[in-house]
């Protein structure tokens, strides 16, 4: 049975049925998209409380009657992992929220973090029947993705998935990002033994060290870990393959695949004049003391800067966490500096506008071109350029080009560089034979996910440069599925 | 994992401790350092391996008290736990035979200075050491930098051991009097500045090994970044050794001094908390 079918089938069952003719569908298209309860702006500007605190089971419900269970559900074809999105939506409509959740889990290994930072007005809710066909306002897919998922988390009744019985055979994982989480699940189900081996002394990768509290509590984060140790996924902190031991060694010990979910992690700066000076630093840098090492919380050791005036340059989502993170360390006055304009800013669309509510000042069409520092070698000002926008490049994005004599000075005691990220280096570096790109991501057949190397799959980040954590999760499970694959045939063998 | 087996003073504020980590020590070459966690607490610091011993699967750390976390670290006895422990991290030393080694190291510099003065003296180089504190009792490892040395050279600012004078004055001595083909600097910013003025002064290849704030140690935060040859560099992945002539000192040096104040504070915070425990 190929998907479309597998999709007809479950739309024919007999409940979908009777829900689709419960309301007819001008009443469901009459309703107004639910608004996501938020702590209010100047509140949460100073706290680290999750911004969004979820809909209610009424709302939720009432949001899921606006989706009028297309035949043709487009929405799914926007999802990278394509969820059976009107499915669990229907389930949640009639108040089945742990069957929702089982859906959800069907392909993805993360709910609860992916309804909280998918893209979703670029993937499924883009291309929802509503904003394609009525050019109104989506189904909240990522409202509702969240509340299943929060809803079974909470029930106290999370579906450990079973794991079939062990197959003796030892798998490791390098990194313990999304990518890594999602491979070593399946790879559990599919009877592995499963290691995953993480350089930091937290297991989670960005979800822990980058994405704030105040977006992606780490406590959503550890119930999905608990879940993979209950299935009996091992995990080692402070373990750096390429360095603690080699894949070599790993061999050596047992181990007969490996899946390098390393990522993107080390920091661009601009290479303008005054980048070294104090007070400028990694978005990197700026999260990881505050998210890994807890420098904003008392009695912790880890010192952070807390400037008055705080300038982040960029405008993704780690632009967007770093400058919030700016406001809750008590910054009197935050600006975003973008060369290009805010439509097209990478962050998700909610963090700009929460940022906005928050009091965050945008800069847009604007560029940095000099730090100046003070007789200590601390920063004091910025030198910006004006932008303005060009033709569109090979992207589709239109490039911005500099105002001749726009420079002016800014003043800034603090500032947060969040212009990208490169592929962590130390594992390609470790294996001369491993072929990489130009720009230091790891090579792999697209559809099977393996690398030059027969035994090492790999996928997220570290294939696909800063990516997200949606396509981070999918990689993974795709390279499960390769993997199982290629070693049953070694096996044959 | 990662079980303190032996702990020796070398003067009041210098430790040594021997941990447990067998991976580390079969994988480690001189240069290579770790990255230390004591408590949930804590920060992550860098610290050198001195030694390490791969049949008791152990590596040596020398730490001296400086800061909150240095000092949690020497507070560590014999059946303690470290927190977390990663490594080993870095570029290796590149060892091979030069001829003659002038090898300098300042304060607690010395400790990292030691396998490296082992290994070169290994590959069949003349190895003159020049070591220097401010005064007596922060003078460490000489007996070891001597096991390894043709020659060692003591200079105290204060003049209560060895010679009176700065490093440079024991490093023009020697450079005065022969041929030395590399210089190996490591210590204290400021003396390490000075340390390779004197050595480019006579034209001698020489590199210094950088000790700047470290948040990760894997590359990822760029907290460790120097200036060295007009471009920006990681200490933590691209280092820790660099050519000692083309590293902009005074820059590393204002860095440093980045997050100063707050570290006097935790230590202040620490010892008022300690105090206060000890009296309860
Ligand atoms: C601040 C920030 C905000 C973001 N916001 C969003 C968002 O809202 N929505 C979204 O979709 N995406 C977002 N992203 C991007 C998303 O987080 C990443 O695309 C995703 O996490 C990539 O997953 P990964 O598993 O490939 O790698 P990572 O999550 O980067 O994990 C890699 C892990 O591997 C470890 N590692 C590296 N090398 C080794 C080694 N040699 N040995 C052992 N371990 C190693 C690292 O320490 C790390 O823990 C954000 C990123 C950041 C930094
Ligand atoms: S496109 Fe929108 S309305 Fe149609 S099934 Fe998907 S979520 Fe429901
Ligand atoms: S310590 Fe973070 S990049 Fe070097």
């Amino acid at each position: 049975m190929n998907n479309s079918e597998y999709l007809k089938q479950e739309r024919a069952a007999a409940w979908r049925d009777d829900l689709r003719k419960a309301k007819k569908n001008k009443e469901r298209t009459s309703l107004a998209r639910v608004k996501m309860p938020e702590a209010p702006p100047m509140e949460r500007a100073r706290s680290y409380v999750e911004v969004n605190s979820g809909l209610t089971p009424e709302q939720a419900i009432n949001e899921a009657s606006r989706c009028i269970d297309c035949a043709n559900p487009t929405c799914i074809s926007g999802c990278p992992v394509e969820i059976n999105i009107p499915k669990f939506v229907k389930n949640i409509e009639r108040g089945e929220f742990l069957e929702a959740a089982k859906v959800l889990k069907e392909t993805n290994a993360l709910p609860a973090v992916c309804g909280r930072v998918c893209p979703q007005e670029k993937q499924c809710e883009a291309n929802c029947f509503y904003q394609l066909k009525l050019s109104t306002e989506p189904v909240a897919i990522g409202y509702l993705e969240r509340f299943a998922a929060d809803f079974e988390q909470q029930s106290g009744k999370i579906s450990i998935p079973e794991v079939a019985h062990s197959n003796g055979i030892k798998v490791a994982v390098i990194g313990s990002g999304p990518a890594g989480l999602a491979f070593a699940g399946d790879m559990a189900k599919l009877g592995y033994e499963v290691v995953i081996l993480e350089a930091l002394h937290e297991i989670g990768g960005v979800l822990k060290y980058g994405i704030p509290e105040f977006r992606l509590p780490n406590s959503i984060v550890d119930v999905e870990i608990e879940s993979l140790r209950k299935m009996g996924v091992k995990f080692e902190t402070n373990f750096i393959v390429g360095k603690t031991a080699t894949i070599d060694d790993l061999r050596e010990e047992g181990f007969k695949g490996f899946f390098v979910g390393s990522g993107a992690g080390l920091p661009r700066f601009m290479n303008i004049p005054g980048e070294n000076l104090v007070g400028v630093l990694s978005s990197n840098e700026y999260l990881t003391r505050i998210n890994l090492m807890g420098a904003s919380s008392q009695g912790m050791d880890t010192p952070v800067v807390r400037g008055k005036k705080v300038a982040v340059i960029g405008g993704g989502n780690t632009a967007m966490d770093s400058v919030r993170t700016a406001l809750r360390l008590g910054a009197e006055k935050v600006s975003i500096i973008y060369r290009r304009s805010l439509e097209e800013m990478p962050a998700r669309v909610e963090e700009v506008k929460h940022a906005q509510e928050e009091g965050v000042e945008f800069l847009t069409l604007n560029n940095p071109v000099e730090y100046i520092g003070d007789d200590k070698g601390k920063v004091k000002q910025i030198r910006v350029q004006r932008m303005e926008l060009g033709e569109p490049d090979s992207s589709g994005r239109r490039s911005p080009v500099a105002v001749d004599g726009s420079e002016y000075i800014i003043d800034a005691d603090t500032v947060v560089v969040s212009v990208g990220v490169s592929p962590n280096p130390i594992l390609p570096q470790s294996l001369p034979q491993l072929k990489v790109s130009r720009w230091g991501t790891i090579e792999v057949d697209p559809d099977t996910l393996q690398s030059s190397i027969p035994d090492i799959f790999a996928g997220g980040d570290i294939v696909r440069g800063g990516a997200t954590v949606i396509l981070a999760m999918g990689d993974g499970r795709k390279a499960a599925a390769s993997m199982h694959q290629y070693l049953t045939n070694q096996t044959k063998k | 994992m990662n079980k303190v087996i032996s702990k020796h003073y070398y003067s009041e504020n210098v430790v040594s401790l021997e941990i447990e980590a067998p991976r580390i020590a079969k994988a480690r070459r001189a240069g290579h350092f770790v990255m230390v966690r004591v408590g949930n607490t804590g920060e992550r610091i860098p610290l050198t391996i001195s030694t390490a011993n791969v049949e008791r699967g152990t590596i040596t750390l020398v730490v001296q008290k400086v800061g909150v976390s240095s000092r949690k670290i020497t507070e560590l006895e014999v059946g303690d736990e470290v927190t977390d422990l990663v490594g080993p991290l870095g570029q290796a030393t590149h060892v091979e035979n030069f001829g003659t080694i002038l090898a300098c190291g300042g304060g607690v510099g010395v400790a990292p200075l030691l396998p490296i003065v082992e290994e070169l003296k290994k590959a069949g180089n003349k190895v003159i050491s020049v070591i220097a504190a401010r005064s007596k009792d922060l003078i460490i490892l000489e007996d070891q930098i001597r096991q390894h040395s043709d020659e060692v050279i003591v200079m105290t600012d204060d003049g209560s051991y060895g010679k009176k004078g700065l490093i440079t004055e024991g490093m023009e001595e020697v450079i005065n009097r022969e041929k030395i083909d590399q210089a190996v600097i490591i210590g204290p910013g400021i003396m390490m500045k000075f340390a390779a003025l004197t050595t480019k002064k006579h034209n001698i290849p020489s590199i210094a090994s950088l000790n700047t704030i470290m948040v990760d140690g894997t590359g990822m935060c760029g907290a460790c970044r120097v200036t060295v040859g007009g471009k920006t560099r990681f200490v933590c992945v691209d280092g820790p050794e660099f050519d000692a002539h083309e590293v902009d000192f005074d820059e590393m040096l204002m860095r440093l001094s980045g997050y100063r104040e707050d570290e006097i504070k935790a230590d202040e915070q620490y010892l008022c908390v300690s105090k206060n425990k000890g009296k309860a």
